[in-house]
């Protein structure tokens, strides 16, 4: 029989960039020997829309409409950071009410996320169902996002000076409403997805991380505390108003797919909990303070790094002004870069073709913040 | 074997008989989106008055201005048009928006056959969603991006105020006049409402960004009297600023102040270069405002001028007719030296008789008469000769010229403008119990609202609905002035209600001084007859051409002589008309047969 050489029995293929089993439009190069990877180049470029070089040519209020747009599916967590940014550059103290309602925002679009997300990882595993549960629930959070600030997905709503309206009439109780029926049906969500043997089977042992990868890379967010990293901004930097929240960060230990997917199970519920706190303890007040006429603003020459607790990790903005009206320079850390490609690159040699998608999803690489 | 893990999501399918989130669009029912929705735009078309601001913020530049209509005073006649290509449905052009006109409706469905139509002019080409108004994002009375707040303005206290001729108004400090120019949005509508066309925007974000000097030498482009216009100008200007529909305008009258009051020496931050002499002269009577600014551009175009003036000060009505607390001498000094230092030659105390006119007509290529409206109009009442009725302007010149004035204990101004209220502010600080009566209403009294205000702070009472009927001897050396009341009648197509006379009922004030100040008239026998008979009059001023030319041949007129609005900055804007009239005119490009 004919002995092959490695060159003859390695295949390679392109995989993305639009592809089911990738989020958005990033492709890989990946090299296989049979049905096993031996190793993956990740490409990007292909939705880079130059938001860092555009923001220098705009307005800072021009700036809103941008940077929503980093992060599709979580907006916020990019307006917070940018407002947060520029407050503390200009030196603008916003009203605590303010504060307050950024952070619900804030964890209303982290739940929303980790709906999308149990779609996305159990539709790449061929579970059906889920994506179709989650993705509805998903919906009644925005809906609760069209009533506050006017839209579903791009909200343009954290503005530097505080929030752009305040909560409409019983909106309180609407979001305590949607979270019952959440809280009610997450028994039915750990029956269908997270206690599921083929979920549990296709998670166990893959894509292990060793743990002195996390500081190397720069790994962040639930794919570090399921390496049994406690780092999350939320408790290490508080930001807005989670110094006065009672919550305790979420580790595993188990350092794999299945690991991550349950400290984000668990973090569902903690984000119920934070939302319930803060409509609790919510005071009343003013949500806005007057910045100087927005369409002359200018900051005083300074630089800045803020970041936030987004829910793939550590999101940030680096912002440098000049003393103009426009920025200097901004640049963005996207939680999912160090995700898709150096962690990527080390995690695939050796896993199965079949399980590639679900790693991809199970890091929870986002695109669009990758290319900014 | 995991029998739980495969047996627990069939538990799933208990599920399967609920109804479904999704709602069938258009099929069986349609969703109302939230009240706060941001859909498709809608503009009240009247309330928009087409300051660009929604184009100005807009980062998808898919707001375009369009022209609908003819410009008027505070609208420009363009309106927003939203190209729904570019279009991010932001809504920060719905929160910056002055007037609250641009909002959206809660609709989401919009279907056309042709891409065209979603470029549109909301309020004028009709989308069908203009009913549903009512809901979808508006603007938030508080939330929104103006600063609709005006740094308030620092005054003497009322009572401190009546005891000297003390300037009133304190004008702003460099940090308050900063914040207050920082308020424009640059809109440039209120050049709509300036007389001169002042580039008001220009010199206001100058003064935001802390360029004083920029500033006053963009004033100085269009106004020789910066600093007049500064602490006394009507500032017709505020009333189109934008940012007085929704709050309160900018400043745009203390700014100029602040701007000049920061310069003791103009001569050495105004860039003023005079032409070298081109050999033509203009000869001017009266140095009013309209003189003084047809004689500096003129000069610095080249032309010679000279300017004859009776008093011994210019200034004309600024010197002569305001008081002091408004507007004191070192500040017009200030600005008639630097008007000088170009070499406008200015004669005091040469009034100007009709064979000195002759000769000046034969003397200089072109004159420019900018005599105002010196004496004051008579009520018309019997015994009005009386030695205790003076006439406003006569009592205020005299103050102004420092003579001593006697005024007694009980003085009663009639009238209602805003010499009635200088007249009665300064009787007041002469130490006596003065008061206005007028024959309207205090809402129609055609007095600045901010200086009707100002008796107020001063103590100084208003009585209305007063017709002055005659005038007779009081005892103890008073006199007596005899009014009835009337009463207000609202006729058809009239604009305002009109007073008549309540029959029968007869009051009087006895009080030793009664000061008339129903209105001013012209004085032109300094004119030879020959020529007061033969120029054009329209009612009791001259009637001059959108170049400022009389009928009468080199001769131009502007200023309170031919202009009913009788204000400083109409003035001044007469004057910049005459240059260009004038400077035409000698160079042949305008001239008396074309006229």
């Amino acid at each position: 029989m004919k002995k092959f050489s490695k060159e003859d029995r390695e295949v390679k293929l392109f995989v993305g960039p639009q592809h089911p089993g990738v989020t958005g439009n990033m492709s890989f190069e990946i090299t296989l020997e049979g049905d096993i990877l031996t190793s993956v180049k990740t490409h990007v470029g292909y939705l880079h829309r130059a938001f860092e070089k555009l923001m220098e040519r705009r307005l800072f209020i021009q700036n809103f409409p941008l940077v929503c747009r980093i992060c599709v599916p979580e907006s916020d967590t990019n307006e917070e950071n940018y407002a947060r940014a520029l407050e503390e550059l200009a030196g603008i103290e916003i009203p605590e009410r303010a504060k307050w309602i950024r952070t619900l925002v804030l964890e209303l679009s982290r739940l929303q996320m980790f709906m999308r997300w149990i779609g996305g990882i159990a539709g790449t595993m061929g579970l059906g169902t889920a994506p179709q549960w989650s993705v509805g629930d998903r919906d009644y959070i925005l809906d609760l996002f069209e009533e506050l600030t006017g839209g579903r997905i791009y909200h343009i709503y954290i503005l530097p000076g505080g929030v752009r309206r305040d909560l409409p009439e019983g909106f309180e109780e609407r979001v305590l409403k949607v979270m019952d029926y959440l809280e009610k049906k997450l028994p039915d969500y750990d029956a269908l997805i997270f206690e599921n043997a083929v979920f549990k089977k296709r998670l166990k042992g893959i894509a292990k991380i060793d743990p002195s990868w996390v500081e190397e890379i720069g790994v962040t967010g639930p794919v570090a505390r399921a390496c049994g990293f406690p780092f999350d901004v939320r408790k290490e930097q508080p930001y807005e108003v989670y110094d006065k929240l009672d919550f305790e960060i979420i580790t595993e230990t188990g350092c794999d797919l299945y690991a991550m997917a349950m400290v984000r199970r668990r973090e569902i519920e903690l984000s119920i909990k934070l939302i319930r706190q803060i409509i609790d303890r919510m005071p009343k007040g003013d949500v806005w303070t007057h910045l100087p006429n927005v369409l002359y603003w200018k900051i005083p020459a300074g630089e800045t790094y803020v970041k936030t607790e987004a829910t793939r990790g550590e999101f940030g903005y680096y912002v440098v002004t000049d003393g103009s009206d426009k920025p200097r320079r901004v640049h963005v850390r996207g939680v999912s870069t160090p995700h898709a490609y150096t962690l990527l690159e080390r995690l695939v040699p050796g896993m199965n073709i079949s399980d590639f998608s679900v790693a991809i999803v199970g890091l929870q690489t986002c695109p669009p913040e990758i290319e900014r | 074997m995991d029998i739980k893990g495969i047996l627990k999501p069939l538990t799933a399918w208990k599920r399967a008989f609920q109804p479904p989130h999704t709602i069938e669009v258009p099929n069986k029912r349609t969703r109302e989106a939230a009240e706060r929705y941001r859909g498709f735009h809608v503009n009240d078309i009247d309330k928009c008055i087409g300051c660009g601001t929604c184009a100005a913020i807009c980062e998808n530049e898919a707001i375009k201005m369009v022209k609908v209509k003819d410009p008027q005073k505070g609208d420009s006649g363009y309106r927003p048009r939203i190209d729904y290509g570019r279009c991010c449905w932001c809504a920060l052009c719905v929160d910056v928006c002055p007037t609250g006109s641009l909002e959206m409706t809660n609709e989401y469905t919009w279907v056309r056959e042709s891409a065209d139509d979603f470029v549109f002019i909301p309020g004028v080409d009709k989308i069908g969603h203009e009913e549903k108004k009512d809901k979808g994002y508006k603007k938030h009375e508080k939330l929104n991006f103006l600063n609709l707040e005006r740094v308030p303005m620092r005054e003497l206290d009322g009572k401190e105020r009546v005891k000297s001729f003390a300037e009133v108004v304190l004008g702003y400090m460099e940090e308050e006049a900063r914040k207050e120019a920082e308020r424009c949005i640059g809109c440039g509508l209120c050049i709509s409402g300036c007389p001169a066309r002042m580039h008001i925007p220009d010199y206001i974000r100058a003064i935001a960004e802390g360029d004083d000097v920029k500033s006053l030498n963009i004033i100085y482009e269009n106004n020789p009297m910066p600093e007049m216009c500064g602490k006394v100008c009507t500032r017709r200007c505020e009333f189109e600023c934008s940012l007085g529909h929704l709050g309160e305008p900018v400043a745009i009258r203390w700014l100029k102040r602040y701007v000049v009051e920061q310069f003791d020496d103009l001569k050495k931050f105004v860039k003023a270069e005079p032409q070298p002499l081109n050999g033509k002269k203009v000869g001017i009577v009266g140095a009013g405002p309209a003189g003084l600014t047809a004689a500096y551009y003129l000069r610095l175009k080249g032309y010679e001028t000279e300017i004859f003036e009776a008093a011994p000060k210019a200034g004309g009505m600024t010197f002569l007719g305001i008081p002091k607390y408004r507007f004191p001498i070192p500040s017009l000094d200030k600005q008639v030296e630097l008007i000088e230092s170009v070499g406008v030659k200015i004669h005091y105390n040469s009034p100007v008789t009709p064979d000195k006119f002759e000769k000046m007509l034969k003397e200089y290529d072109a004159v420019f008469i900018a005599t105002g409206l010196p004496k004051g109009m008579s009520m018309r009442i019997e015994g009005e000769d009386h030695p205790q009725v003076i006439y406003a302007i006569d009592f205020l010149r005299k103050v102004n010229l420092g003579e001593k004035v006697e005024i007694g204990k009980d003085v009663v101004v009639v009238g209602g403008g805003n010499v009635a209220i200088d007249a009665v502010r300064v009787a007041k600080r002469l130490g006596a119990n003065s008061f206005i009566a007028y024959r309207r209403r205090v809402v129609d009294m055609p007095a600045d609202e901010e200086e009707i205000e100002a008796t107020e702070h001063e103590g100084i009472p208003i009585y209305t609905q007063i017709i002055p009927l005659r005038v007779e001897d009081g005892p103890d050396g008073k006199v007596k002035l005899i009014y009835g009341k009337a009463k207000m009648v609202q006729k058809e197509g009239e604009r305002r209600p009109r007073p008549v006379l309540i029959e029968g009922e007869e009051y009087e004030y006895v009080v030793d001084r009664i000061i008339v100040a129903i209105g001013q008239q012209p004085e032109l026998s300094y004119l030879p007859e020959e020529i007061k008979n033969k120029i054009e009059m329209n009612r009791r001023l001259i009637k001059v051409n959108e170049r400022q030319m009389t009928s009468i041949e080199k001769v131009f007129a502007g200023g309170d002589l031919t202009n009913w609005t009788a204000d400083a900055i109409s003035a001044i804007a007469d004057g910049m008309r005459a240059v260009k009239g004038i400077e035409m005119f000698l160079n042949g490009e305008l001239s008396w047969e074309k006229k």
